[in-house]
């Protein structure tokens, strides 16, 4: 367990750290001053060099790159250039709405996902799997923003049932109510991800359905439902949970137009508005902090895989 | 005790069918073991499936026949059915062992599996249970095994697993299809062995089906030889090897290589058995057959009884006194 | 070839629902086509005078907000959408393969590379598009070069495993011991294995290559203004939710098709693929 723990974790680390190179020299590719942003174009001249001074922007890339590292190990992400105080409050002000929203989504995923993916297989072939099937496809290939704006129009303008835009904290007024406000957002950004996750998870278990060890249990006398459970099931689900790495990432990189479309005060509305603000320490800060979770995510799936499947080899 | 009469297997559509098996009819008495014997394809695993209720929805099904365990039709169960009317009584081991287990299981669980659904115990005396049958089918260290994987163990003790699952249905019959076909031929050896002494300790019926007649030479009893779909020839071990009565099986007998008389080319049988639908009317070997005359191409053969326990079904079979 | 050809045919008698999909995708070419033709109106008309029309005999879809014929409009959308649906799997496939297949063969080298990848990939795909369509600038070539930057990485991964697996083949093992050379043994066995799960994926990347182009453009990051795609279409109706629903319907709606008909011919497609070749493929759509 231990050596394949560590060669995870290790090449997880390897990758952050190309990562972060890579993030930085992108980020500083992008055109545009950001002090101009900042002070607009009346400033002169010598009100930008000082303030690049200050700001320590002239020094040379590899510096800042080093100095930018060392602040980050320390916990320091920097300061916003826009608002002028640290990026980590920046962040933290919409992490809430970001971390909730793609909790929320994440449940209808594995749930919706899963559960009708595995009533598409049992009934495989009939109607109801046609059906079900159909609807995955449909769903699979339309923009999650389209649907948001669908269910604004129908839930929230039409039927009025659930607020269209914004969102307030669920620790000010309203308390745990005010996620309804994520209803549908969620919803929206689920859509297409549940969609393909379901006909993965049909397409697995009608794999799996074939396997001679499934012939096997039936022989043994076993009843139908712990034999789709217990065996199908079960091994049917290797192949979703290696998918749950790709659908995080779809999700966080979905969460930037659903935001947009919903007018969330999340993360990716954050970064959309700071690379058109050419405000570098957040893009940085909230991009270094999404690789970190990304990696997170997929080093959790990959060490779970070894209690799923007990065929991985400590290699 | 099973018997089995007149099982035709079908597949395509009902109103556009094609036999794929057809006809067949054998018994197995208690503690007896019949050797199912035929090449690849002549619809052996076939019956054996239909036997054990594992047809697939979709696939290929019963048309007519009956299999009767004991008195009780099986033949339109499955497995978890007769379980629940509470007429257990066949088991069913299959080729390959490496894939016949689940992985992600541990081999204990699984025999405590089949345990639970067998009889109503405690989880405790399952496990108990579990390592018994493991000790029975020799696999040593039982008690470390039974928290194994199927991934860490080899095809032979694999295949010792499988054997202590079926054991656990506590079966009056056990159906083994081809099941040392993907193993080294000293373990195949150890398995047969095994085989044969759980027969006799515990008066197990087998069904042992295949395509090896080195192995029927060592274990069977009694031999049916399936052809084409069809019974052919049924008799003892010993008659089938020395007077086979079916031109089929003589051509069989003689295909295998004679040790101590060097040959210069190995015998074959000439042509390739009929594939299902394009099956000629009268004899289904009649193409193949060196002895055949008009008769055997217009003609279906019945079924001749050379003496008790050795029918044939040919016109004109070897051996026959006239 | 020839046979991947006869192999689509066969599939498209035994599936009706692809070969619809295969029609809808062979009318949106045409429609791109012929756009001129078919369009009743020019697209860039304003015509204020007939704005926020509702679908009527005059303009089946309805017009927009400067009076513009929504129908043309989707019409000439289709040739952006194939534009871009078209670069990025050609963008995909000519930078992907080549990486992947070289990474395949030569280990060392193809370690980093795929490393170098996953952390690509792993830089959500909609926002490096972002990025670099900010250090780019906005514009059609941009769009298919961010989007396609994103596609590639799972091309490549593909064609990376594909070859991987290929090169343990035994005919394979047997052509090198036999003194094949690594050109030889990519042109004879790698190639030619490679076009079916090529094809596949290269009609997914299509599918999802027009709704990362239709979110680009609505975050107005994608196509400039005067051409008329289907995402900006969205983009501008998007304040007339309520009172004028058409405009998000249509082009919607022609995204959603042709999509989804995508979807419909690859998948089956790849349920033709060797099973090998299909586990390949099942999670790797983005």
């Amino acid at each position: 367990m231990n050596s394949y723990a560590v060669h995870r974790t290790a090449a997880a680390v390897t990758t952050l750290a190309a990562a972060s190179a890579i993030i930085f020299l992108f980020i500083h590719l992008i055109p545009g001053d950001p002090l101009y942003v900042l002070l607009g174009d009346v400033a002169t001249p010598d009100q930008v060099d000082a303030l690049r001074t200050k700001l320590g922007l002239d020094q040379p890339i590899v510096v800042q790159y080093f100095r930018w590292l060392a602040n980050v190990a320390r916990g320091d992400l920097g300061t916003s250039i826009f608002f002028q105080t640290p990026v980590l409050h920046v962040i933290r002000d919409g992490a809430e709405t970001s971390i909730l929203l793609a909790s929320i989504t994440m449940i209808w995923i594995t749930f919706i996902g899963v559960a009708v993916g595995v009533i598409a297989a049992v009934r495989h072939g009939s109607w109801l799997d046609q059906g079900l099937s159909g609807i995955a496809m449909l769903f699979a290939s339309v923009p999650t923003f389209w649907v948001g704006l669908y269910l604004i129009l129908i839930f929230a303008a039409w039927l009025g049932w659930f607020p269209s835009s914004g969102y307030p904290s669920i620790f000010e007024q309203g308390g745990l109510a005010n996620l309804r406000y994520l209803l549908l957002p969620s919803l929206a950004l689920a859509a297409p991800n549940a969609a393909l996750i379901l006909r993965l998870t049909r397409a697995s278990m009608l794999d799996v359905a074939r396997e001679d060890y499934i012939r096997t249990a039936r022989a043994k006398g076993i009843r139908p439902m712990r034999v789709i459970v217990r065996h199908i099931l079960r091994n049917a689900l290797l192949a979703v949970v290696s998918a749950f790495g790709f659908t995080f990432a779809a999700l966080i990189s979905e969460a930037v137009v659903t935001e947009t479309v919903f007018a969330l005060p999340g993360i990716g509305q954050l970064v959309v508005q700071s690379i058109l603000r050419r405000d570098y320490p957040v893009i940085q800060g909230i991009i270094l902090l999404t690789v970190v979770l990304y990696l997170a995510v997929n080093l959790v799936v990959d060490l779970s895989y070894r209690f799923l499947d007990p065929r991985v080899e400590l290699a | 005790m099973l018997r089995v009469r007149d099982l035709s297997i079908s597949i395509g559509t009902p109103t556009e069918s094609v036999d794929i098996v057809s006809a067949v009819s054998f018994e197995i008495e208690r503690g007896e073991i019949l050797g199912l014997v035929g090449e690849s394809g002549c619809g052996k695993s076939m019956t054996s499936l239909a036997v054990m209720g594992l047809l697939d929805k979709g696939g290929p099904w019963v048309r007519t026949g009956r299999a009767e365990l004991s008195g009780f039709d099986v033949i339109n169960s499955q497995p978890y059915q007769r379980v629940e009317a509470g007429r257990g009584g066949i088991a069913m081991i299959f080729q390959e062992p490496m894939s016949s287990l689940n992985p992600v299981m541990k081999i204990g669980d699984q025999i405590a599996e089949a345990i639970a659904v067998h009889q109503k115990t405690s989880s405790a005396k399952q496990t108990l249970k579990a390592r018994e049958l493991l000790e029975m089918v020799r696999i040593p260290d039982a008690a470390m095994q039974l928290g194994a994987y199927p991934h860490q163990l080899s095809g032979g003790m694999r295949q010792r697993v499988m054997i202590a699952i079926a054991l656990a249905c506590q079966p009056q019959v056990l159906i083994a299809d081809e099941p040392t076909t993907a193993l080294d031929v000293t373990v195949q050896a150890q398995i047969l062995s095994l085989l044969r002494e759980l027969c006799d300790t515990l008066g197990l019926s087998i069904l042992f089906i295949t395509h090896d007649l080195g192995v029927v030479a060592q274990l069977v009893d009694r031999v049916a030889v399936m052809y084409a779909g069809r019974v052919v020839e049924t008799a003892t071990v010993e008659r089938v090897f020395a007077h086979p009565a079916h031109p089929y099986t003589e051509a069989l007998m003689s295909c295998l290589p004679d040790r101590g008389h060097s040959k210069l080319r190995l015998t074959t049988i000439p042509g390739q058995a009929a594939k299902p639908g394009q099956v000629p009317k009268g004899c289904t070997f009649a193409p193949r057959c060196r002895y055949a005359v008009e008769t055997c191409v217009d003609e279906a053969p019945p079924y001749a009884t050379l003496s008790d326990d050795h029918r044939a079904l040919c016109h004109f079979p070897r051996g026959a006194t006239p | 070839m020839i046979s991947v050809v006869r192999s689509l045919l066969i599939l498209l008698k035994q599936r009706p629902i692809a070969a619809a999909g295969l029609a809808i995708l062979v009318c949106m070419i045409a429609a791109a086509i012929l756009a001129p033709i078919l369009a009743p109106y020019d697209p860039s008309r304003i015509e204020p005078i007939v704005r926020l029309l509702p679908p009527s005999a005059a303009h089946w879809f309805g017009t927009d907000q400067f009076g513009r014929d929504i129908l043309s409009r989707v019409i000439y959308g289709a040739r952006l959408a194939l534009l871009i649906g078209g670069g990025v799997v050609s963008f995909a496939l000519i930078t992907g393969v080549p990486a992947g297949v070289l990474s395949a063969l030569y280990p060392r080298f193809g370690r980093i590379m795929m490393r170098l990848i996953y952390v690509l990939l792993s830089l959500w795909s909609l926002l490096l598009a972002l990025g670099l369509i900010v250090i780019l600038g906005r514009g059609v070539t941009n769009a298919i070069l961010a989007i396609g930057v994103v596609y590639l990485t799972t091309t490549s991964r593909i064609t990376y495993g594909l070859t991987l697996r290929l090169r343990t083949e035994t005919y394979v093992e047997a052509a090198t011991s036999m003194g094949a050379g690594a050109t030889w043994t990519i042109r004879k066995h790698v190639l030619p294995n490679l076009i079916s799960p090529l094809l596949v994926q290269a009609s997914f990347v299509f599918a999802f290559a027009q709704l990362s182009a239709a979110s680009l453009d609505f975050l107005g990051l994608g196509a400039p203004p005067e051409i008329p795609s289907w995402g900006n279409m969205l983009a501008d109706g998007r304040i007339f939710i309520t009172r004028a629903p058409w405009i998000l319907f249509f082009p919607g709606f022609a995204i959603v098709i042709t999509a989804l008909s995508l979807n419909l011919v690859g998948d089956a497609l790849r349920d033709r693929l060797d099973p090998r070749f299909r586990d390949m493929l099942n999670g790797n759509r983005r």
